[in-house]
């Protein structure tokens, strides 16, 4: 993983702070926040990046079932972020 | 220099189980007790274990501690503690218990019962029939333990600082650890947490190697601090290794896959594990296939355009098999290499599992290290326990079950230890200012700006060094290798620098500080693999493939220095005869 706060620009506090969110107790669950967070945050609408810090918040254990597609969120902004998430085109 | 200062009794560093149990137990005991952690507290690795923890409850099938320690110290391949052993089998049934007063929701038998399931490596009767050892709560057992404990410890109002990052310990004058400097990673400003007492539970070292199935707050933060304040790493050698990691990436393809007929083939298509092992095949021991797949990739028979990883074989298996039977693993293939297993392979290679060297301890959580004649002096004020520690239980190799129960049980001795530490030591010491300045000076040297070497290139070699020079096939040449290009990692490290010197929410600077951690202990892990002229557990050396008690019954000890020394396995339980060294076999 490479830590988009090094590339000599300084980042937006916020923009590090959800990067750091995505660091889990799962190494599956690290690679799938923070890839999608490398290859989307920055494209991503506020109403998009607001449901992502949202998603950030389930504990893990169910953010595991929710991103391996073991359960399926009855929430639609949810869902429509988790499938982005778990639609990475180059894994 | 001035900076934010707080004083508690005890603090403590890591909020997985370990740290958290051992919260938990201080903060009933009216103890001021702060846990700082990196990320947010029920975001640690303890979530991730999802097997469940050993106690001889004899709920499913007869069992006794007794039986338990036996398959501990056969596990260790002798290099366990006996007296260790004894007392985490003896205190384990009581751990359970207490977890689920605490409100851990275990599974449940028919009559009412902790609900436990059988493991690898357990016997009745001392190497016998399969014993049923492991409670769980289905497969989710360390987040529920991690979640009760988190909610039980914000009762007891255990002060947390949350996303902060622990930079070194501190000291007096006559090496009393004092506490440590932090860093508040939000504001980027260090913190001196003063503390009477400091525990270490900062987990393993799984990012050490390129493939892994450990999280990535996993860097060894408080191994390498230990080293940094002159405390030797023990056992750093033994690295428990799983032979089927999605290539690359690292996450678990369960022997179940093989089990159920799935086999391996190299970039020939050949079965080749037919010519490592005849009869066993695929089957064969998790050591043997390890060994295999990395013997295959050496000698230019892996698959990809790098050449490095085989291929593990299941679409002849029918997608009937592999939906019913196999369906999390398809789950994993689907979503993390875009790839169905009923239609093509899977990309696997060894996977690094656990450190289970560590920081030396006794059974009551004290860091311990050689000093005039005594192998085993006690550091004042500093403790430390679970994957972090080595105390030792696990020895050369863990059991399935073991690694939650090593942090519960070891947890709670420390605090223990740490109560009764307090009773008689009421006054905060004073401190020695250069050890805080010593450590405000490893942060400062992050505000250097500079366009010198990066981060994640060391990063990414380092662990590309492990694993091809450390990994699962070792031998004198490849160690020896393995060692001089660390050192040139280390070299180089000197001249990284950061591009971005904010403070700010800054995680390169955090990344910065755990590549620092890694480097240290890659060398503590090399350099005592090399010198190990022995196979034992998980250290498996090609040219060296005999265990050998005469010379190696004995802990190794790594100083920052570069120096090894060794002390002997303590082979005497508390209560009950020693288990007298024995060939290892299933």
């Amino acid at each position: 993983m490479t830590s988009p706060a090094d590339t000599g620009d300084r980042q937006a506090p916020e923009r590090q702070q959800v990067y750091w969110q995505c660091r889990r107790g799962m190494l599956e669950l690290d690679i799938l926040l923070q890839d999608f967070f490398h290859r989307a945050w920055d494209g991503l609408d506020a109403a998009e990046r607001a449901c992502f810090v949202r998603l950030l918040d389930y504990p893990d254990a169910v953010l595991f079932e929710l991103l391996m597609g073991h359960a399926t969120s009855a929430d639609g902004e949810l869902a429509s972020v988790i499938e982005k998430i778990r639609s990475d085109p180059d894994p | 220099m001035n900076i934010r200062r707080r004083k508690f009794d005890a603090l403590i560093i890591g909020a997985g189980g370990g740290g958290l149990r051992a919260a938990l137990q201080l903060a009933r005991a009216d103890a001021q007790v702060a846990v700082v952690s990196k990320v947010f507290p029920t975001r640690s690795h303890t979530v991730a274990a999802q097997g469940g923890v050993n106690a001889a409850l004899a709920n499913v099938t007869p069992d006794n501690w007794h039986w338990h320690m036996y398959d501990t110290v056969k596990g260790s391949d002798w290099l366990g503690d006996q007296d260790a052993i004894e007392y985490m089998c003896r205190a384990a049934p009581r751990a359970v218990y207490e977890l689920e007063h605490f409100g851990v929701p275990f599974s449940r038998l028919a009559d009412g019962h902790i609900y436990q399931r059988a493991f690898g490596g357990q016997s009745r009767n001392f190497g016998g029939e399969q014993a049923t050892r492991t409670c769980a709560a289905a497969d989710r057992t360390g987040h529920a333990i991690l979640h009760s404990l988190y909610q039980q410890n914000i009762r007891a109002r255990t002060h947390f600082f949350d996303e902060y990052f622990a930079i070194d310990l501190v000291c007096d004058g006559e090496g009393a650890v004092l506490g440590a400097v932090a860093m508040e990673i939000e504001t980027g400003e260090p913190i001196l947490i003063e503390a009477k007492t400091t525990l270490l539970a900062t987990g393993g070292a799984g990012q050490l190697f390129r493939t892994t199935t450990n999280a990535l707050i996993n860097t060894g933060d408080g191994m390498a601090m230990a080293l940094r304040a002159g405390i030797p790493l023990q056992d750093m050698e033994f690295f428990q290794f799983h032979p089927t990691g999605i290539a690359g990436k690292g996450m678990l393809i369960t022997e179940g896959v093989r089990g159920e007929g799935g086999y391996l083939i190299n970039a020939d298509g050949e079965r080749f594990m037919e010519r490592y092992a005849p009869n066993a095949k695929d089957l064969a021991s998790r050591d043997v296939v390890s060994r295999a797949i990395a013997i295959e990739v050496r000698e230019g028979r892996g698959c990809g355009p790098a050449r490095d990883h085989v291929l593990l074989k299941l679409d002849h298996l029918g997608p009937d098999v592999i939906l019913k039977r196999l369906p999390g693993i398809r789950d994993l293939a689907m979503t993390f290499l875009h790839i169905d297993p009923i239609e093509q392979p899977i990309p696997v290679y060894p996977t690094a599992h656990y450190t289970m060297g560590g920081i030396p301890t006794n059974r009551f959580g004290q860091v311990v290290v050689p000093e005039m004649q005594s192998p085993e002096e006690a550091v004042e004020g500093l403790y430390a326990a679970g994957e972090c520690a080595c105390v030792s239980v696990h020895g050369a190799n863990r059991l399935g079950g073991n690694s939650l129960l090593d942090i519960l049980v070891f947890g709670r001795a420390a605090a223990n230890h740490i109560i009764a530490y307090l009773k008689d030591h009421r006054y905060h010491r004073p401190l020695n200012e250069e050890s805080v300045d010593r450590a405000l000076a490893r942060l400062a040297r992050w505000d250097e700006p500079g366009d010198g070497e990066r981060v994640e290139d060391i990063r990414a070699e380092l662990k590309k060094v492990m694993e091809t020079h450390c990994g699962v096939f070792r031998e004198q040449t490849v160690l020896a290798e393995g060692v001089e290009k660390v050192k040139a990692l280390a070299e180089r490290m000197q001249d990284v620098r950061l591009r971005d010197t904010s403070k700010t929410f800054n995680t390169a600077r955090v990344e910065a500080m755990e590549l620092e951690n890694l480097i240290d202990i890659a060398l503590a892990t090399v350099q005592s693999a090399l010198a190990r002229t022995e196979s034992r557990g998980a250290h498996s050396r090609i040219d060296y493939p005999e265990r050998d008690d005469q010379n190696w019954m004995k802990h190794s000890l790594y100083f920052r220095d570069g120096t090894l020394d060794y002390k002997p396995v303590r082979i005497k339980p508390l209560t009950v005869e020693s288990f007298p060294p024995k060939v290892r076999v299933y």
